[in-house]
């Protein structure tokens, strides 16, 4: 029986190993556990609908069941694939608003330093919890008045076409509406190193409209993208994206929760530190750090990366600056999960899970701490007080951005 | 010395659905009743079949007058036995190697049995149950569904408990007391004590199914029975939700019925002889076969995993005067030992189907109560089973659990109505798991241990699903052990119990122990054997 077997989840022998690493158990009774969500409770819900069990919703979706699985069981693939099918709440306003990252970017974008400001007083934050459940202790992440894509237009894309080679950047909802810096410093890079950079037509990945029960909006997002994705594959460019977790659902999510055919795009959807590893392990591209850089990095390994199996390349790329010392964090979920710790009901168990890990980076005090994942950075950053970077933010700063050009004929605006 | 052994109206011998439905009859018509069984109840042809709700389809052409009862009693069970019922319908599927004109004559004679049969496009087919193979040409619609046969044979012997009825497992008949041309009573030992017994009854019911053959031989009579070896396998998970049967004769491996959370592919049908009953076993060849046609059916059996293999005999009767079983009838024998023997107080009831369980019981109970001279009309056919009084379901759901648990719901699946009054986490813990697979509860194990008659842990597994599920008994053994060692006071149950049991899931393996099954087989072994200690041998 191969992985890909649509019976995959007959392939559990009941080890219940994945029990011992999933992050809700221990804090949340109410989930009933990656083995008895997932393939002990299809064998019932294939029997009738009525066996669904509502309490799937606590599931993270964290996917660390699926990398402790000696099987080959895509246990957390059963339990959302169980609620795309089997829940039929129809999603509240909460949900919607959580879910819908950038419809509600375009919406904030014109009057974000107002948005920012109201969604930040306390009152606003009481009522936005009575009224909608969301926790009143979390902040939202702010909004900017310029998002990535016009900073691109006018800053980057006249001369991206100068370069002889490209890649088609997948720049994802933080990037543009909260996080540009990250996309900025990804086109940095990639210049630097003599790589242009093609924005795509992009739709959100979807990994917050499927948490959030919009299955049918993800569908349409996956299949647009996959589209999207083909055009610029067929034209030789790899899609990387800046999010792990974009570029895990993209790859992974499409085909194994949301049923869509992604084979023909998925090897060349990669990561920045992936991509740009495989440039310097191949001898194309060489890096040139700064000497007058140090900087103690606590390297957090965000839980869809684990997925991927990736974080070598981040630890790697990071190591190659002489001055910066790493350290990587033990491997824990930060409790985050996209919109799940921004709601009422959750965030007790969002904090619960987190905590072995905010004490970690408490009693390390780093410089900085670097994760590849936005909502571990929100979550990390509300939780310790710590600043939390991209590793791409960190390499386009440690770097010596002329040395590293003119080793490799690439070329930076100032 | 002075006979004071007790005094019934009517014993039963036999704990098989036929003997439990009888029981329940005859209680419910105010009789003074005893079962007696020399092992658990279904244990014989009525856990060991497919668990097929028969619409009388598959018999219409080959055999009205049977398809007349199963239409029926179709429509019987699924209003007295809901919980033991899962309404399903069926497909009678015509696959291009088949006669697409014998869906014209089955059409027909179900029509002429009463049978609602309806043609559908195949295109219909696919979409309704995509499990199914393709490239069929043909499909029609019946009224087909799955029957729990060990929930169904539990219900009645509950139900006769609740109406007065004596019932006693494990107490095997060794004699038929026998006073000129009269049985008066039996002589039983019951096999786990070694105590001997002694019960006087006005009228024996002889209800052994194939076993009856030796009861009748205690009496001094002859019941010719035919045993006729039927191999089925389990799957790890329901690959359709609609009955599938081949539309043509009736013949090997052409039914796949979704039971519970499994499904089952059978059967085989083979003479074997009397002696071979006791010891069946699933031979290479019958698996080939079975799996080689069930994929027929639906080609995702392929990549589905096989649980377990089994086998049981169907209780066939030959006519009388027809040594050579030529004349094997599939429908009900009640033979009245006085009018055709000569012996008094004796009847037997055999032949028959698991699907007309209910008429066998009535048709028994009837003849019984000529002979006690009395006149009770049979009520089996209208009032519902415990756990399947209209609107129980609903209303516990409403009351009881508004917001089930899994746990929750699937005991409701299992016990119906009578779920709810189940005692709600009587002790702490009552809500923990025993069995994962199928979700069985700490506070259900011990309501079964408690009220349903369980010494075994195979016992148990028939009364509640315990072990019945993809891990065979790995994750549930020791714990349920531990429940059955407490209940028994004796913790030394625990471990031979555990072991048994293991070793019984393990039979059931063998036939089928390739890819992920023999995979969690060694796990389990590693557990029990190195873990746990339980390997002797080590």
């Amino acid at each position: 029986m191969s992985e890909n077997s649509i019976n995959h989840f007959e392939q559990c022998i009941k080890c219940t190993v994945c029990t011992a690493y999933c992050p809700v158990l221990g804090v949340n009774p109410a989930f009933p556990g990656p083995k008895q969500a997932g393939p002990d409770g299809e064998r019932l819900r294939l029997k009738d609908k009525f066996y669904y069990d509502p309490s799937l919703k606590y599931c993270l979706n964290c996917k660390r069941c699926e990398v402790s699985c000696p099987s080959g069981v895509k246990i957390a693939d059963i339990i959302q694939s169980a609620r795309r099918r089997f829940n039929d709440d129809t999603p509240d306003l909460r949900d919607r608003v959580l879910a819908n990252t950038d419809f509600m970017g375009k919406m904030a974008r014109p009057f974000a330093p107002l948005v920012n400001k109201v969604v930040s007083l306390r009152p606003v934050k009481k009522v936005m919890d009575v009224m909608m459940d969301i926790e009143q202790e979390r902040t939202f992440p702010k909004y900017r008045s310029k998002g990535f894509d016009a900073i691109f237009r006018s800053d980057f894309a006249p001369y991206q076409n100068r370069f002889p080679r490209h890649v088609a950047f997948f720049r994802g909802c933080s990037t543009e509406f909260q996080h540009p810096e990250t996309g900025i410093a990804f086109v940095r890079l990639m210049n630097a190193v003599g790589i242009g950079v093609r924005l795509l037509d992009e739709k959100c990945c979807g990994v917050a409209l499927m948490a959030n029960g919009l299955w049918h909006h993800a569908e349409k997002n996956a299949r647009h993208n996959v589209k999207v994705f083909s055009e610029a594959v067929a034209g030789g460019l790899p899609v990387v994206a800046v999010s792990s977790t974009c570029a895990f659902t993209m790859r992974d999510e499409y085909p194994g929760v949301l049923e869509v055919d992604n084979a023909s795009v998925r090897e060349s959807i990669t990561l920045a530190e992936k991509f740009l590893f495989e440039q310097v392990d191949s001898g194309r591209v060489k890096l040139v750090f700064r000497k007058d850089y140090a900087s103690r990095i606590a390297y957090h390994i965000p839980c869809h990366m684990e997925k991927l199996g990736w974080s070598i390349f981040t630890k790697e790329l990071l190591q190659m600056a002489p001055s910066i010392s790493l350290k990587v964090l033990d491997s824990n979920c930060c409790g985050m999960a996209g919109t799940y710790g921004f709601k009422k009901e959750n965030y007790p168990y969002s904090q619960a899970i987190g905590r072995p890990l905010f004490e970690q980076i408490k009693s390390l005090s780093p410089d900085v701490v670097c994760c590849e994942c936005e909502t571990c950075k929100w979550q990390i950053e509300a939780s310790t007080g710590y600043t939390v970077l991209n590793p791409v933010v960190i390499l386009a700063e440690a770097l010596d951005i002329e040395a590293t050009c003119a080793a490799n004929g690439g070329f930076v605006k100032a | 010395m002075i006979d004071v052994a007790p005094e019934y109206d009517v014993i039963i011998i036999g704990g098989g659905i036929t003997g439990a439905g009888t029981a329940r009859d005859c209680a419910m018509r105010g009789l003074r009743t005893l079962l007696i069984e020399r092992g658990d109840i279904a244990t014989g042809a009525t856990g060991r079949n497919h668990g097929l709700l028969h619409s009388g389809a598959r018999y219409a052409v080959t055999d009205r007058e049977s398809a007349a009862e199963c239409i029926k009693e179709n429509l019987i069970l699924k209003k007295i036995a809901r919980h033991c019922v899962d309404d399903t319908s069926g497909f009678f599927l015509t696959l291009p190697d088949d006669d697409l004109d014998y869906q014209k004559t089955f059409v027909k004679a179900c029509q002429n049995a009463g049978i609602k049969a309806e043609v559908i496009d195949p295109e219909e087919a696919r979409r309704a149950e995509p499990s199914v193979n393709p490239a069929i040409i043909g499909a029609v619609r019946v009224p087909d569904g799955s029957v729990d046969p060990f929930r169904l044979c539990s219900s009645n012997i509950v139900d006769a408990k609740l109406h007065g009825a004596h019932v006693r497992t494990y107490t095997e008949v060794i004699r038929l007391q026998v006073r000129q041309d009269t049985v008066e009573g039996v002589e039983a030992v019951d096999l786990r004590s070694g105590e001997k017994l002694s019960f006087r009854g006005r009228v024996i019911v002889n209800a052994c199914g194939i076993w009856g053959h030796h009861i009748a031989s205690l009496a001094g009579v002859n019941v010719g029975m035919f045993p006729a070896k039927g191999a089925l396998l389990v799957f790890a998970h329901r690959v359709n939700n609609i009955v599938l049967n081949r539309c043509r004769k009736p013949a090997n491996a052409d039914i796949l019925v979704p039971g519970d959370t499994v499904c089952v592919i059978g059967t085989t049908s083979d003479r074997v002889r009397y002696e071979e009953c006791d010891h069946l076993s699933v031979t290479p060849e019958e698996v080939d076969l079975l799996l080689g046609e069930g994929m027929k059916l639906a080609p995702v059996l392929a990549q589905t995993r096989v649980l377990r293999a089994y086998a049981g005999v169907r209780p066939l009767v030959s006519a009388d005067n027809d040594p050579s079983g030529r004349n094997i009838s599939r429908g009900i024998v009640c033979i009245d030992h006085e009018k055709r023997d000569g012996l008094k107080g004796f009847v037997t009831i055999t032949g028959g189907k698991l699907m007309t369980y209910r008429l066998m019981a009535e048709q028994a109970t009837d003849m019984v109560c000529r002979k006690l001279h009395r006149d009770i009309a049979c009520q089996t056919a209208t009032t519902p089973l415990p756990g399947s009084e209209k609107g129980g379901i609903e209303k516990v759901l409403k009351k009881v659990w508004p917001t089930p648990t899994l746990t929750q719901k699937a005991l409701l699946g299992r016990a119906g109505a009578l779920a709810g009054s189940l005692p709600q986490e009587e002790e702490a813990g009552g809500s923990d798991l025993v069995c994962e697979c199928e979700q069985v509860s700490v506070s259900e194990v011990d309501a079964a241990l408690k009220h349903l008659d369980v010494h075994t842990l195979t016992d148990l597994r028939r009364r509640t699903r315990v072990g019945m599920g993809t891990c065979q008994g790995e994750l549930c053994s020791c714990r349920a052990a531990a429940r059955l060692a407490r209940k028994a006071s004796d913790p030394a149950l625990a471990r031979t119990q555990a072991r048994a049991f293991i070793e019984e899931r393990w039979r059931g393996i063998v036939p089928v122990a390739w890819g992920e099954t023999l995979r969690e087989a060694s796990f389990t072994e590693w557990v029990y054997a190195e873990v746990l200690g339980l390997d002797d041998t080590l």
